[in-house]
Parts: C-alpha cells; structure tokens; sequence
C-alpha cells in the first residue's frame, strides 16, 4: 500500500525529498521483481523434462549450439524454434541414439546444407580470406604505424639551443606569468 | 596528393563490395548436392498410398522434382507455371509432398490443377533434410543417371525456366 501511495505522487518533486523517491523507486523494483520471479517459481514445478533421455539432450544441446538455422539465420538449431530446426534436432537426436558420432552428425549435415550449416567454417581457399584476413590487415596496419612513427622521428630533430635563444625563451615564458594564462 | 586519394580508393573499394553484397540473397544458400547423386527414396503415392515409387525408378530420363505444401503460400504463385511446363510435355514433374495432411494436399491439387506425374508423401520430413530442403517450394532437375544437376530455391519463376531450367533440361535430355 505505501509503495502504491508513494507510485501515486511520483513525479511530484516537491512533496517527497529525493531520499524518498529513491526508497520508493526500490520499493517498486523489489515488488515488480517479485511479480517477475513468482510466476517463473509456479512453473518450474510443472515443467516436464524436454526429452526422456537427459544424456542425448545435452549432446544434441552441445552439437547445435554451432550449428546454423538456415530458415532464420541468425540464429542456432539449438535456439531456434523453426520446423526446420526441429527437424534437424529431431534427426540429430536419432543419430545420436544410433551410436553417431559427432563427426559424423556434422558430416551428415554439411552433406546436405553445405559449409554454411556450420558457425565455425573450416579451413578453405574459400575460407582463408574470412580466416585470415583480419590477421593480414593486422599486420598491414601495424607495419604502417611503425613505418609512420620512424618518419616522424626523422622529421622531428632534435634542436639545441644557443645561450640567447635560451634567455629569450625565459623572458617570454615570465612576461604571460601572472596573467593566468 | 596520393595521400589523401589513398584513402579514397580504399573507401571505394569497400564500398564497391558492400554494393555487390546488397545485390546477394543470403535465402539462397548454394545445394553441396548439385553435380552429386540424388538422394534415393521409397514413397507412398499421394493418391494410392498403398503404391510405392522408388526414385531409381526414374533413371534414364531426365526429371524434375518439386518440393511442395498445401500450407505453402508461395506453392501457390508458382503452381500455374509448373502447370503449364507439365502440358508441355517438356519434362515430367513429380511432386513431393513435404510435411503435409493428405486430404488438404489433394484437395489442394484438385484446385490448383496437379501438374504431377506421380505425388508421394514425405510426411515427416526426412527425404527433404536428405535433399538439403530447407524452405518450400524448391525445385530439383535431375538427369538420366540420377545426378542432380539444378536446384531452385523459392518459387519457379518464368525468369528462370526460360534462362536456365528449360534450356538445362534440353541439354541434358541430349545426353545419352
């Protein structure tokens, strides 16, 4: 009730100090959070495990975690909820359980979808720019740095001065003391 | 006066290759199966359930595959133009119904028209992850030794049967 009455004359600065608005502002967030996390408690009680083996669930998890959806590419097999992607998930599952290998899901899928089912791209003379490029233009850049700050100490000389030059350099540097400068 | 053109060429370099990449579909994911054997299948037909095709049954001639749905909305643009290449004659379509409930898909076929020379029923998907589908409709061109030789993903358009199906289908109907 007092978070509600507070809630009520928020925006009016000048009734409550900001210390109060600060209490009232995390009386508030406890309560929506409160809200939040109720309902999520009410069905963790009911939610029923996803497959009736937890073993190849983790595995199928773990393989399309860096597997391509091809229908929404932005997202994996493994969050995607597309047909596709369930499908693929479905298949994988019953390789899993015919004793496939990893490898040879993978391969099972490259197969049919090509190099770009996978997020992690082999090694390619398709690939090696998309490897290696970065890595080039790395070496480029800092090869041009180094080439420019070898320049620069060239053209900045080191000067010394002569006893007048000196003394004029002090009076200069005395006449804007003072000012603030 | 290069240094300040360097840059420049380097700025139109980049985006030189940001237009190209504007005019690239990322839909059209490239099939690893073309030029490799057609994945072999056994299926119902669509309207005889009780009868089986085998896609060896196929070899010798050359062929076409379409993928389809009746839940499919782009089926439907270019269902008309697969209609009319069965008339033709040119080539026989053979239509697989993908994940589908049989009595809406001929219902479908008897609205639409059914340019098939046989429809089986994938009904849970898996020939079409063997064929690398992905999407509905795609559409595959298979030659007298079962290789597939084309695949086109997303609607036939009357673009791409002249340019590219129909010529490919002559061609290889060429070959012994």
């Amino acid at each position: 009730m007092k978070t509600l009455y507070m809630f009520k004359n928020y925006h009016h600065y000048d009734w409550i100090s900001l210390r109060q608005m600060n209490k009232a502002k995390a009386l508030i967030l406890i309560y929506l959070l409160c809200l939040c996390i109720m309902p999520s408690i009410a069905l963790s009680k009911e939610a029923v495990p996803v497959a009736e083996d937890p073993e190849v669930e983790k595995r199928m998890l773990a393989l399309t975690m860096d597997l391509r959806c091809l229908v929404c590419q932005n997202e994996s097999i493994a969050d995607s909820r597309a047909d596709f992607s369930n499908d693929i998930r479905r298949e994988i599952r019953q390789q899993i359980k015919a004793n496939k290998n990893d490898q040879e899901i993978i391969q099972f899928l490259v197969d049919r979808y090509g190099d770009f089912v996978l997020y992690n791209p082999p090694v390619k003379p398709t690939t090696v720019f998309l490897w290696f490029g970065p890595l080039a233009l790395f070496i480029i850049g800092l090869g041009a740095l180094v080439v420019y700050l070898r320049r620069r100490r060239v053209q900045i000389k080191e000067v010394t001065l002569s006893e007048a030059e000196l003394k004029k350099v002090e009076s200069l540097l005395n006449e804007n003391k003072g000012k603030n400068v | 006066m290069m240094r300040y053109l360097i840059p420049l060429f380097a700025f139109m370099i980049l985006a030189a290759f940001l237009l190209v990449g504007l005019t690239l579909n990322p839909r059209q994911v490239p099939s690893p199966l073309i030029d490799k054997p057609a994945p072999v299948f056994q299926l119902n037909h669509l309207h005889e359930p009780e009868k089986v095709m085998a896609s060896q049954d196929n070899l010798g001639k050359v062929w076409m595959l379409n993928v389809w749905a009746s839940w499919c909305v782009a089926c439907r643009d270019e269902h008309p133009l697969l209609v009319q290449l069965a008339n033709s004659g040119i080539v026989p379509i053979y239509g697989l119904n993908y994940k589908d409930e049989r009595t809406t898909a001929m219902q479908w076929l008897k609205r639409y028209g059914d340019p098939y020379t046989i429809s089986i029923v994938d009904q849970d998907g898996k020939v079409g992850i063997d064929y690398g589908v992905y999407g509905v409709p795609e559409t595959y061109v298979i030659d007298k030794k079962g290789i597939i030789r084309h695949k086109q993903i997303g609607p036939v358009t009357v673009d791409a049967l002249q340019k590219t199906i129909i010529p490919l289908i002559l061609e290889l109907q060429k070959q012994v």
